[in-house]
């Protein structure tokens, strides 16, 4: 209480000014100007920071630029408002820090080495963008509904909504024609009489999830082409996944897969805390990849957020946020979006760094007690979603996790499994073989089974569900074989788990492995993905028959019946799906021909030879 | 800006703080002058470290021994820590904390840069492409290092490290381009034994004019440490983007550099993450592996080539674990390969280079590059399968398959992972041996390779090929059938006749 008193005699001007500096952590003594979670300005050089917490001693705010060179007493100026982003058309195409400053203009700025204190627009002010005006004078509108729309890319329309919580009539709106971000496009009064503009962009702090009418049920799958993902532990639109994995499993590499192909309307690739030349790769490869649905660069359709491991952490805490916030201002456009963070574990740590810096109380391994709750706040922003403006729309996430030491009983993994539906665990013994994507079909789940099969029966093939219970069945059985033949070999087992060690080793290699270098086997359709499941099965079916007829698996090994199949990724197109027939015929002739040698010989049980085709498969 | 302030008000471990003063800057110099016992003046450099009202605490990073309360005289500068620097750094031999120590005088500097540097924008950055050629066939084939990357070796204490970097240091050439070609070598807290063998090593090799050298050796101030890095790559930085150079650091040992981080850290009272390592070891370590690359428009690269003893071996201790998340791959080297006398003990299977695939093949190296590494990864893989089930059920009982494996897992450690110090092998030479290893085992077990490359390399598939052989029918005598010659170094340029 008596401070406030000293605080009062002091002139205004003088009373923020940094007290302390630890790292990206600075505080301010004796003053109530902030507010929990404000933009601030720190020192001369305005860098921006966030307030993190406010007490009558001091407020403590985290600075998201390298804090060198700052001086006690320089001022700390509050914005007034949240830590914001400006949601607008120039999104797409572009490549931020973690506080959505665009890094193309940091570098006709600083060059190639990022300096501090930059202060750049996060999106072009001067840029005239193609507007057509969607709403007229005397209209009713509220927060949410579509205003205007303009070409963003070649891909995406681009449509600016009116700002959520805003509402009432349109008393005036601009011409179509050319605009700027900050021209008002149409202004409306709202029920109290007061007149307010609305632009093509607007602003929305990061740490609120923006609102939505309601949630809808998940029923579509994100199609990633991936067959091990697909088949296997699909992911939903509007669903969360986990890729939690050590160094060099191919976290990554996984997640560039996912961004390039999966078939959601916008990606938005959050790169937090990894390293440079990763971000430089997604900048020069999604630049030359060509979308086959629309025969235009995938960047076209991707935002990028690259926040490298030596930027500053706070910045790195905020990326997360600021992705999932682009995100969702998409979805209210009406779009699927998929965002990927690679590496949830490096925002983890970055909330680790901070919380010691403030001293803290820590948890388990000296990560903050509410390290749970942060991100469960990032997962739940995912969903399906009915909009505002009644358009639907999704966002999906897909978080990798970089578990310390490879253990996935670590806090990060841990809490993050409380919250996804859908877990591909990346294998490091899988890797050291080099198969990829190292996904381990025993550790990995996906929730997403019932929500998504009535799409794959009606879309896709009846029997969808059934190959995949019976592929996962087999692996499994499979995992357990293995550890007997780690001990005594493969000699002693009888035909009938032969077999399966065999067919299991074609799902491995000829269905689960896929080549992200290969033209044709880098993405796959749900129709060809069919096509192989069906034939495996169908060769495990025939070859069963065989098996009960006393046909040693050696013969059949030598006939080539597994290895054709192993390369059949290889050798049909994609768009050539027709030439499953073949394998279909040659599985046919070889087992009719096994059967009918076998039973010539002397001593071979003599049994109906079963005609080729593919009914009458059943076991 | 250049305040002088007289004594201390206290001193803890390596860190020094004084009260009353004003208008210090975070990260700033400071000069601590003292008189020592003997009576000799004395000048030791410190960097503030936290700031607190009117309190800042400074970090000394010769260390505080011998300094009192009283009679230090304090003078802050104004100026973060700056390395001066000039293309006549070629050569030179300075401490840990960036002075030369050659008794070649001061460096004339063309410039003073900020040790800390600063990020480079992604924008900036070109994806690295070429390769270097190190002449040694684990690395060529299967962990090609990468102008601009940088790649770890996670090695342990006793193993050949050492000799290791200092063979790349020797043969190391650029793939394809021609371009000037440096290295600067970062000692932290290795032992004089270890400082000369690389400075007789890079003096023999008669690089040593093409080498800067930074030693804070393992009796120096643990402080300095924290320095010598930054010094190091301050100095790569402007040799390769400001002069066009090629320049390989080498950086030794990043484990003892992890520990002074930790001493320091401790001194501080700060809370401790795992193994008493500060929370903020990620973005440390980052801050100086992300320095390494290519920047668009400037002719020069930074590769690194940081070695660090993993403490008992194990990879996943913090200082690999976080190594591994940063850096684009890592080199691991094996106790028992070391043990059984392959040099270089490079474990192929932990060893990852994450930039190859883009640095390699057409243009590069050769088309097949990219083919033969896969295969040999995945073949190698199924070598431990088939040694683990050979230690069960012993080698008589096992599968011709599974002793095909035995035989190349053999040769392959004996032929293609060992080489002699002084033994420089080309790409070509590396890979057609890599072939030549392919080729004991049975063609249906080639499963990376396409049938085309099998067809030129091998012949076609019909015919010639050994008769598949029955895994059912127990061997006589169980023993092992001889179906390929030994497949010795010197075997024909067209592998063994099938």
């Amino acid at each position: 209480m008596a401070s406030k008193v000293d605080r009062n005699e002091v002139p205004t001007i003088l009373k923020d000014v940094i007290h302390s500096i630890n790292g990206p952590v600075v505080t301010v003594a004796n003053t109530s100007s902030f507010r929990m979670m404000e933009m601030v300005h720190v020192g001369d050089a305005g860098l921006v920071g966030e307030v993190i917490s406010v007490s009558s001693a001091a407020t403590t705010m985290q600075v998201y630029e390298n804090t060198t060179g700052l001086t006690i007493g320089q001022p700390v100026v509050g914005s007034g408002a949240l830590l914001s982003v400006t949601l607008g058309p120039g999104i797409m195409k572009n490549i931020f820090d973690g506080i959505e400053r665009p890094l193309p203009a940091m570098e006709t700025q600083s060059g190639a080495f990022i300096a501090t204190g930059l202060h750049v627009a996060s999106l072009d002010e001067a840029l005239q963008w193609d507007v057509t005006v969607k709403a007229a004078v005397g209209d009713t509108v509220k927060g949410g509904d579509i205003i205007a729309t303009c070409p963003e890319t070649p891909l995406i329309e681009h449509r600016s909504m009116v700002p959520p919580g805003l509402s009432g009539t349109v008393s005036w709106a601009a011409e179509n024609g050319s605009y700027t971000i900050t021209q008002p496009i149409i202004k409306l009064v709202d029920a109290d009489g007061v007149e307010h503009e609305v632009c093509l962009a607007q602003r929305w702090p990061i740490k609120t999830p923006r609102p939505v009418v309601q949630r809808e049920v998940i029923a579509r799958p994100l199609v990633t082409g991936q067959r091990v993902i697909d088949a296997l532990f699909p992911i939903a639109k509007g669903g969360t996944a986990a890729i939690p994995g050590g160094f060099g499993t191919g976290k990554t590499m996984t997640q560039h897969q996912l961004a390039k192909w999966s078939d959601a309307d916008i990606v938005v690739y959050v790169g937090c805390g990894e390293r440079g030349n990763e971000m430089t790769q997604v900048l020069e490869e999604f630049g030359e990849l060509i979308d086959p649905k629309s025969n235009r660069p995938i960047t076209d359709r991707t935002v990028l957020i690259a926040n490298t491991s030596n930027m500053p952490v706070a910045a790195r805490e905020a990326s997360i946020y600021t992705g999932i916030t682009l995100a969702e201002y998409y979805r209210d456009m009406g779009y699927d979006v998929a965002l990927m963070a690679d590496s949830t574990s490096r925002w983890a740590e970055a909330l680790r760094e901070i919380s010691g810096r403030l001293e803290e109380m820590p948890a388990e391994e000296g990560f903050p007690a509410y390290l749970p709750s942060r991100l469960a706040g990032f997962y739940e922003r995912a969903g399906t979603t009915l909009n505002l403006n009644g358009t639907s729309g999704s966002v999906s996430i897909i978080g990798a996790v970089s578990p310390q030491g490879s253990d996935f009983s670590e806090p990060v993994t841990q809490n993050t499994k409380r919250f996804v539906r859908c877990f591909l665990a990346l294998d490091k013994a899988l890797a050291y073989a080099r198969h990829y994507p190292a996904i381990n079909w025993n550790t990995s789940y996906s929730e997403y089974y019932e929500d998504l099969d009535p799409y794959y029966i009606q879309n896709v093939g009846k029997d969808w569900p059934t190959l995949r219970g019976r592929m996962l069945a087999l692996l499994n059985e499979e995992t357990s074989l293995q550890e007997i033949v780690k001990l005594i070999g493969t000699d002693v087992l009888p035909d009938g788990q032969k077999l399966t060690l065999e067919i299991a080793r074609v799902i491995r290699t000829g269905f689960l492995q896929q080549n992200a270098y290969h033209a044709d086997d880098t993405f796959v359709p749900l129709e060809k993905q069919l096509m192989m499941m069906r034939i495996i099965m169908y060769l495990h079916d025939k070859t069963h028959q065989l098996v009960e007829k006393e046909v040693p698996v050696s013969a059949m090994q030598a006939a080539g019946l597994f290895d054709k199949l192993v390369k059949m990724k290889y050798e049909i197109p994609n768009d050539h799906l027709e030439l499953f027939d073949d394998y279909y015929k040659d599985i046919d002739t070889i087992c009719s021909k096994l059967a009918a040698e076998h039973e010539d010989r002397p001593g071979g049980k003599t049994l109906q030879v079963v005609a080729g085709g593919k009914s009458g498969t059943t076991t | 800006m250049a305040m002088e302030y007289l004594g201390l008000d206290e001193i803890n471990g390596p860190l020094v703080v004084l009260d009353g003063v004003s208008g210090v800057a975070n990260e700033e110099m400071v000069q601590l002058r003292t008189r020592t016992a003997d009576g000799r003046d004395e000048m030791r450099l410190g960097r503030v470290v936290t700031l607190e009202g009117d309190r800042a605490v400074i970090q000394v990073f010769a260390g505080t021994t011998g300094l009192g309360l009283d009679k230090v005289n304090t003078r802050f500068t104004g100026k973060p820590m700056m390395l001066p620097l000039a293309e006549e750094l070629l050569g030179r031999i300075c401490n840990g904390a960036g002075e030369p120590i050659d008794g070649l005088g001061p460096l004339y500097s063309e410039e003073m840069r900020d040790v800390n540097g600063s990020p480079i924008n992604p924008v900036s950055r070109t994806y690295p492409r070429n390769y270097i050629r190190t002449g040694i066939s684990s690395i060529d084939t299967l962990i090609t290092l990468i102008r601009g990357q940088k790649l770890p070796i996670f090695s342990g204490s006793g193993m050949s490290h050492n000799r290791l970097a200092a063979q790349i240091v020797r043969q190391a050439r650029l793939g394809n381009e021609v371009g000037g070609f440096a290295i600067v070598f970062c000692a932290m807290g290795v032992t004089k034994d270890v400082a000369d063998y690389f400075r007789r090593s890079f003096e023999e090799s008669g690089a040593l004019s093409r080498v800067v050298m930074f030693l804070n050796l393992s009796s120096d101030p643990i402080v300095e440490r924290t320095l010598t890095p930054r010094c190091a790559l301050t100095a790569a930085e402007y040799l390769a983007f400001e002069k066009g150079l090629h320049i390989l650091v080498v950086m030794t040992d990043m484990t003892s550099y992890a520990e002074a981080l930790r001493e320091f850290s401790s001194s501080r009272g700060e809370i401790p993450g795992r193994k008493g390592y500060p929370g903020y070891l990620y973005s440390d370590l980052a801050s100086l592996y992300e320095r390494a690359g290519v920047i668009k428009g400037k002719p020069g690269s930074v590769t690194q080539l940081p070695i660090l003893t993993m403490p008992n071996d194990d990879i996943t201790h913090p200082v690999p674990d976080l190594t591994g998340y940063i850096t684009e791959g890592q080199i691991v080297l094996d106790r028992f390969l070391d043990q059984t006398g392959i040099y270089p003990p490079v474990s192929v299977l932990p060893s990852l280079s994450r930039l190859m695939k883009d640095g390699i093949g057409e243009g590069y190296t050769r088309t097949d590059h990219q083919d033969v590494a896969n295969q040999l990864f995945a073949s190698y893989a199924k070598v431990s399968d088939a040694r683990g089930l050979a230690n069960v059920i012993g080698e008589e009982e096992l599968s011709p398959t599974d002793r095909q494996y035995l035989e190349f897992g053999k040769a392959f450690e004996q032929h293609f992972l060992k080489q002699g110090q002084d033994v420089d092998r080309t790409i070509d030479e590396s890979l057609d041996l890599g072939w030549r290893l392919l080729g004991i085992l049975p063609r249906t077990e080639l499963d990376r390779l396409d049938e085309k490359l099998l067809d030129e390399k091998f012949g076609p598939a019909t015919g010639n090929e050994p008769p598949p052989q029955n895994i059912l029918t127990p061997l006589p005598g169980g023993k092992a059938p001889k179906p390929k010659p030994d497949p010795h170094i010197d075997m024909g340029p067209e592998g063994p006749a099938t």
